[in-house]
């Protein structure tokens, strides 16, 4: 069983939950990046959870399934068809031996998820399947798919297998506010540059990728200069380099850095990031650190609370 | 800064800092390490892995699992416990072959008004302690290059850097672990690799190990590269 690569797409790569325990030795984690769409893809599809799936950027693969498989797509609306006719989202599918996946157009967002059940094959490397572009490491040949790449399947397990399905509605187009937590170095800001971040809108441009997303917006100016002693760069850090031009970190982020971060955008809000396409607005909102916990602790109930539902759908 | 006090920062909803200092000194950095093994050892639920730098130690963990104020009071504790000068982890001592043959060799020479050989003399003749890894995965930033032979970075970056190029860049040395773009001043090469995914250990050292330029021939570098396990136990071919 597999997937056979006809069309590359843009940016397709294996991820799964990420990669963790090497951050130490400078090797950022990788893994989804709209982490809650990675989750509920598999979900859908009967997985028990961090099954390595497909990362879709912008531009869709084609893709033909070598045997039968249970699949679902999460994520951007890039207009999913099999065999040419449109396809549902948020739902779990049942594909057949030589049916092809091709998607018709981005419309809303820019990365969809692909799960299948059973989870894509790729070898683990240093205990996950994510693919870290930049170091050349894990998911399939450490690289984004090409046209000819032929990715094993796993066995999907209990033959019948219930439909999934729920509704998600979200407008990944739409202006929207990032949570943070001011700091690490909020204090090498002036009061008024903190202010000017809470007022200002932001937008991502082309620039942004897998490791992170540059915003285009009023400078935020440092009170003396940006450099710090290099220090560890959590995901969500809102690096601020000389320019005052704020930079997000993601998934792929250099693990170190000597530029001042003013504040860090909670997990949950990561996602918002990982849909934004160029010229998408931001804005800014300060939350305290009690306040982001509850934000985490809210997201990974959801999650629980869905996927309870799920396993429960007959 | 006082002494011996710790700041512990906040790096949104999953993660700490842990900051000892504000300075680059083998002090500081020992204490950050020292917390790292010692939240190694703790065990504490919910911590997923830590970060060590020259002056802070990131702790990463699960909201879900452990609240920040909780692992607030465990980080402090372990301070507490730590005392003035915490027992250095023995760090492992790494012998790095290396050709130096680099293309900026002879720049480097120039601009420090010494020979060739003197700079492999001195570049050579020193330990350098780990202070951290980052950049790249396996990229390590090492203290106690010799005033003598800092040297400015180039220019223009160049494109591409061959993984395994031995560099100096402004009063920084090290090792490309991976092909990248770069400023440094290449002196040489090694047949080692700091990272390699496909070893049972992918990483050839850590924070807190010291490093030993070892000078060898172009036939040495063919040999190590060949051997079966890249060249790790090189001392003994």
């Amino acid at each position: 069983m597999a997937l056979n690569i006809i069309s590359g797409g843009l940016q397709t790569t294996v991820q799964d939950a990420g990669r963790f325990g090497y951050q130490r030795f400078g090797f950022s984690p990788s893994g989804a990046l709209d982490m809650r769409s990675y989750a509920v893809a598999n979900m859908l599809v009967g997985n028990a959870g961090g099954e390595a799936a497909l990362e879709i950027t912008m531009l869709g693969p084609v893709i033909e399934f070598i045997g039968d498989h249970t699949i679902a797509l999460t994520g951007a609306d890039m207009r999913p068809e099999i065999d040419g006719r449109p396809s549902k989202m948020y739902a779990s599918i049942e594909v057949r031996a030589g049916q092809v996946l091709s998607f018709a157009g981005q419309v809303n967002g820019i990365r969809a998820y692909l799960a299948v059940a059973g989870g894509i094959d790729v070898p683990e490397v240093m205990g996950s399947r994510s693919t870290h572009i930049k170091c050349r490491t894990g998911g399939h040949m450490g690289r984004a798919l090409t046209a000819g790449d032929m990715l094993p399947t796993l066995p999907a397990g209990i033959a019948a297998r219930p439909a999934r399905s729920i509704d998600v509605h979200e407008d990944h187009r739409a202006p929207a506010v990032l949570r943070a937590v001011l700091g690490p170095q909020d204090n090498m800001f002036t009061p008024e540059t903190l202010a000017a971040l809470r007022s200002s809108t932001y937008i991502s441009t082309a620039q942004s990728d897998r490791m992170a997303c540059r915003m285009q917006g009023t400078a935020l100016k440092h009170l003396g200069g940006a450099d710090i002693i290099s220090d560890g760069i959590a995901m969500g850090a809102v690096q601020v380099p000389p320019n005052g031009q704020p930079v997000i970190m993601l998934s792929d982020r250099q693990t170190t850095g000597g530029y001042a971060k003013i504040a860090t955008v909670v997990s949950a809000d990561i996602r918002l990031l990982a849909q934004a396409q160029p010229g998408r607005a931001f804005t800014f909102t300060t939350v305290s650190r009690r306040d982001a916990e509850k934000i985490a602790r809210r997201e990974a109930a959801y999650l629980r609370t869905l996927a309870r539902r799920m396993a429960r759908a007959q | 800064m006082v002494a011996d006090t710790v700041k512990l920062l906040c790096a949104g909803d999953g993660a700490l800092v842990a900051e000892f200092g504000d300075e680059i000194s083998e002090r500081v950095n020992g204490r950050v390490l020292a917390l790292a093994d010692m939240i190694d050892s703790a065990g504490i639920a919910g911590v997923i892995e830590t970060i060590p730098t020259f002056r802070s130690l990131m702790i990463c963990y699960s909201p879900e699992v452990i609240r920040a104020r909780k692992l607030m009071r465990e980080v402090t504790r372990l301070c507490a416990r730590m005392g003035a000068a915490p027992a250095a982890r023995e760090g492992v001592l790494i012998d790095i072959p290396v050709v130096y043959d680099g293309p900026d060799l002879s720049d480097v020479a120039s601009h420090a008004g010494l020979t060739e050989a003197e700079v492999i003399a001195i570049h050579s003749g020193a330990t350098y302690r780990i202070y951290m890894l980052g950049f790249l995965p396996g990229f390590a930033y090492l203290g106690g290059l010799d005033r003598r032979i800092h040297s400015p970075r180039l220019e223009v970056p160049r494109q591409e850097i061959a993984a395994g190029s031995v560099g100096i860049g402004g009063e920084q040395t090290g090792i490309y672990p991976l092909p990248s773009p770069g400023g440094w001043r290449l002196i040489g090469r090694t047949p080692l690799k700091p990272y390699d995914p496909a070893r049972a250990n992918p990483f050839l050292y850590a924070a807190g190990d010291r490093i030993r330029f070892v000078p060898i021939g172009p036939d040495e570098y063919g040999e190590i590269a060949a051997h079966k396990d890249g060249g790790v136990t090189w001392r003994s071919i």
